[in-house]
């Protein structure tokens, strides 16, 4: 049995401590450690997306993180685009334009979405597509994400 | 923004409105809870050791070693199964078939594609049941495989089933063992007096390589058998229902005694109306008493589950110089995989299904090869029949210099046309399609630039109609609670909840939809065959109506008259002469648990009004000569819909389609070696469309009501996949000026092309 690791971290702006071992993904410890099932798994290999989370700033595919590397660092998942307020923009963007249909690929959209729009608000359509072609959405062949992130961007300027 | 409806006759209050949808909220914060976010005490975890090889016979496996390994509970092997051990004849009647379901959950005697299960572990961890995996011994004596069609077509090609399998023709078996499942022919007219009358005929043949349906969530199934014999499992599918009957079956485990609920569902495309895991955790489950959860990894679910078959076609059309079609002849051959049952039936009875043709001739073969049996894929079978169909009509209508969309007015099928293979049409909508999209801007503005081409094609699905079941209850405060048992892969809450509301002239806010399991709702078949919205949403139309006969009752009751007397319209009860007696649906909501308790209304049906539905697509391509790459510039898709109920999910399934339909023709295949070992099984190599891929995709919807629904609906979920195949591949052949007969038309593809004809 390989040896357990404390891993002291931040999730969604609380201190968040849990065990892993080694070789657990961060997907995994978000998953099946801490019960945060809202990050999905689509692939476990990096290409679908499905399991954007921002770590450290930067957006990350976290089945391709492992579970360890989470130590000191902060991480943001879809469980903390909602504030207690109500949906995120983006959320709410995604709801009224449609842009899903199945849902398992919305949670990393949503996230990567977000972070974009929060580092470049004037993204133009060509640099949303370019920015989400690493999340693979099968059912709505974008056109409705793109709109929704477009409406999204629109809503945060205003 | 302008409107995308034409032809839209009748306007409702609920439906044709585009609400948000009542599962968005848990959608977009990440709460919805899809099959692998189960959580259970006592938990365990589940892997399948899969056979490395295409064709080979087990001779035996020895589990010993994984079985004594740290933290494993159980393994099972095809011997756990009953039906693996049971002979024909205590079986019965139903035996192939149920041998074949069994063998391909765990295989018995051979493994008959890589990836073919062989057996599963439950472990403590995921990790270790992986572990374990690799403790397993399986002794195989490797066979040749056989991986194309026409390749296990012929009379010396390596046979899948032994002597088990042999050709059926019209119910009757022949004597020789064979790849070949079945054959069909359906004829009509006489093709060979209508070729001669041709003045134009084209002849090609067609191949089409295997694809998958792409879902973004993988299979999963978490069981509980418990030492009652009560078996629950929860898991990701189309059809609760049928996971129940075939889980039964192989299982030889009472219905009665199975509960099967649908988690929320990560797409599936008909992907999932096939099932692999559900009795393989259930088996785990009975042997240690703990739940046990059971996931598929993205490459098991390549190697392991449904894609669409291969084919081969062979498509001849002949057209008199006025644009009229004389005959139409296709033969297909589809890959079954492993064990027959492939969509070539669909597909001959879909493929010239948008012309009116005298004299037709179509014959189909189901093939099984070394590869995983296919599964149902959106329109299954439709799209490759019209890949090969729509190209040659292409042809002829270049070969006529006609207008393809003349071309296919001048022949479209038509409300009392007779198909190839039987059905007379009843009201249909090809031609406003057709008309449609030769009004459309995108068609009017000719195409310029260089190495561009632009492509027409249109599709067909029949739809289907089914069994669904609803039940809606008045709650005290005047909103409704509506149970059904089909999963929502989609939006089809919004859209089944839309028609009740409007049923019962209450806001759609009011209708609260929840999908339950197999013991809380009467029997429903999958979603899928696009029949969600059609048929559950019939069944909750049936409920509202039996909801508001009740509270007409009700009122009468309240008011001491008659039920006579007392109407309801709008959402409104009143008595019909007494304009004082008068209350809002939520008024007499308020007074029924006090006035003889709830009022649940309740409706199954079997509905066989389903409309048929075409779609009409125009798309514009740019091709780098030098890359061979493909870039699409511009595509608009026009569908007939009969009423949209949520036109914005309509438009959805619309684009859906279509970008599927773009990564078959341009980049999707199984990419196998010459061992039969699929090399591409990762999203990075079967390279599916990303966003960075594609321009917006503009939809037409064209609104022809369905004179078999209540409010007109036309299924919309299938259509689109189909033209999308055909209209790229002409598209490119009139960019790069060589017909494309082979997809998936990738820049090697059309490289190769560009070379030849320099030649």
């Amino acid at each position: 049995m390989p040896g357990i690791v404390h891993v002291s971290t931040t999730i969604n702006g609380n201190q968040s401590d849990f065990l892993c071992e080694p070789r657990q993904s961060l997907l995994e410890c978000l998953r099946d450690v801490l019960g945060m099932t809202g990050t999905k798994e689509g692939c476990n290999d990096g290409n679908c997306g499905a399991c954007t989370v921002v770590f450290d700033g930067r957006i990350v595919t976290c089945c391709l993180v492992l579970g360890v590397e989470a130590q000191g660092k902060e991480i943001t998942t879809i469980e903390g685009v909602a504030s207690a307020e109500g949906l995120h923009p983006v959320q709410q963007a995604f709801l009224e334009n449609a842009a899903l249909q199945c849902g398992i690929c919305t949670p990393g959209f949503i996230v990567a979405s977000k972070a974009l729009l929060e580092a470049e608000p004037d993204a133009d359509e060509g640099r949303i597509r370019h920015w989400l072609a690493g999340n693979l959405c099968r059912c709505t062949g974008y056109d409705k994400i793109i709109r929704a992130v477009m409406d999204a961007e629109e809503k945060m300027k205003a | 923004m302008a409107s995308n409806i034409v032809l839209s006759q009748v306007e409702y209050n609920v439906v044709g409105k585009r609400p948000v949808r009542p599962d968005g909220v848990d959608k977009v914060t990440g709460r919805a809870q899809y099959g692998a976010d189960l959580q259970l005490t006592g938990l365990l975890h589940a892997r399948v050791l899969r056979s490395p090889h295409a064709h080979a016979r087990i001779k035996s496996i020895d589990s010993r070693r994984a079985e004594a390994h740290p933290g494993v509970s159980a393994v099972v092997t095809a011997k756990d199964l009953p039906i693996a051990s049971l002979s024909r004849e205590q079986v019965g009647g139903d035996y192939q078939r149920l041998k074949f379901a069994s063998d391909n959950f765990l295989a018995s005697d051979k493994v008959l594609y890589r990836g073919h299960a062989v057996a599963a572990v439950a472990a403590t961890s995921p990790h270790i049941a992986e572990e374990a995996l690799a403790l397993i011994q399986v002794d195989y004596e490797e066979l040749p495989p056989v991986m194309d069609v026409q390749d296990a077509m012929r009379e010396d090609a390596p046979l899948l089933h032994d002597d088990t399998l042999r050709t059926t023709y019209m119910g009757e078996a022949s004597d020789k063992p064979s790849n070949i499942a079945a054959y069909m022919k359906f004829e009509k007219g006489d093709v060979e007096k209508g070729f001669a009358a041709a003045d134009v005929v084209v002849e090609r043949e067609f191949e089409t390589a295997s694809v998958h349906q792409g879902y973004i969530e993988p299979h999963n199934a978490t069981a509980f058998w418990n030492t009652d014999g009560q078996l629950n499992i929860w898991c990701s599918t189309q059809g609760s229902f049928l996971v129940r009957a075939n889980t039964a079956d192989v299982l030889r485990h009472p219905v009665s005694k199975i509960k099967i609920t649908p988690m929320e569902i990560g797409g599936g495309f008909g992907g999932k109306v096939s099932f692999y895991l559900e009795p393989v955790a259930a088996l785990l489950s009975k042997k240690t008493r703990q739940p046990v959860k059971l996931l598929m990894g993205r490459t098991e679910v390549f190697e392991g589950s449904g894609p669409a078959p291969g084919t081969w076609m062979k498509i001849k059309v002949g057209a008199s110089k006025d644009g009229k079609i004389t005959a139409a002849k296709a033969t297909l051959a589809f890959e079954a995989g492993a064990y027959p049952g492939s969509p070539v039936m669909q597909g001959a009875s879909c493929g010239f299904a948008s012309y009116d043709v005298d004299n037709g001739l179509v014959e189909g073969y189901d093939v099984v090869v070394n590869k995983p049996k296919t599964s149902a894929y959106r329109a299954p079978g439709s799209p490759q029949a019209a890949f090969g169909i729509e190209s040659v009509i292409d042809e002829v209508c270049e070969k006529l210099n006609l207008d393809p969309i003349e071309f296919r007015l001048r022949n479209a099928s038509k409300e009392g046309t007779r198909k190839i293979e039987g059905p007379v049409f009843r009201k249909i909508g090809l031609v406003e399609c057709l008309e449609a999209a030769r009004n459309h801007e995108h068609y009017q503005t000719p195409l310029s630039g260089e190495n561009c081409g632009r492509g027409v094609a249109s599709g067909f699905w029949m739809n289907r109609g089914f069994h669904s079941s609803c039940n809606i209850t008045v709650n005290p405060d005047g909103t409704v609670n509506l149970i059904e048992g089909s999963v929502d892969i989609g939006g089809s809450r919004a859209s089944i909840s839309q028609q009740a509301a409007e049923t019962l002239g209450i806001p759609y806010e009011d209708v609260k939809p929840t999908v339950v399991d197999t013991d809380s709702v009467g029997y429903t078949m999958v979603t899928g065959g696009s029949r969600t919205t059609f048929a559950t949403g019939w069944a909750a139309i049936l409920a509202a109506e039996d909801v508001k006969e009740q509270m007409v009752e009700r009122a009468a009751q309240i008011w001491e008259t008659s039920s006579n007397d007392v109407q309801y319209q709008d959402g409104v009860i009143s008595h019909i002469a007494d304009p004082e007696l008068r209350m809002t649906f939520k008024e007499l909501a308020r007074q029924i648990n006090s006035t003889g308790g709830a009022i649940t209304g309740t409706a199954s049906l079997d509905p066989s009004g389903e409309g048929n539905s075409f779609g009409v697509h125009i798309v514009d391509v740019a091709v780098d000569p030098d890359t061979g790459k493909t870039e699409v510039l511009r595509y608009t898709a026009v569908q007939d819909a009969g009423k949209a109920v949520h036109p914005s999910y309509v438009e959805g399934q619309m684009q859906g389609g279509v970008v599927q339909g773009i990564g078959w023709a341009l980049n999707e295949e199984y990419f196998f070696n010459d061992k039969g070992q699929m090399a591409n099984s990762s999203f990075l190599d079967y390279r599916m469309p990303t966003s960075l891929d594609l321009p917006m995709i503009d939809t037409v919807i064209v609104e022809v009501a369905n004179p078999g629904h209540p409010y007109g609906v036309r299924g919309v979920g299938e259509v689109p996949i189909v033209p999308p195949l055909a209209a790229i591949a002409s598209a490119v052949s009139h960019a790069i000026g060589v017909r494309m007969q082979k997809l998936p038309v990738n820049p090697g593809a059309i490289l190769e092309a560009l070379w030849e004809k320099d030649k």
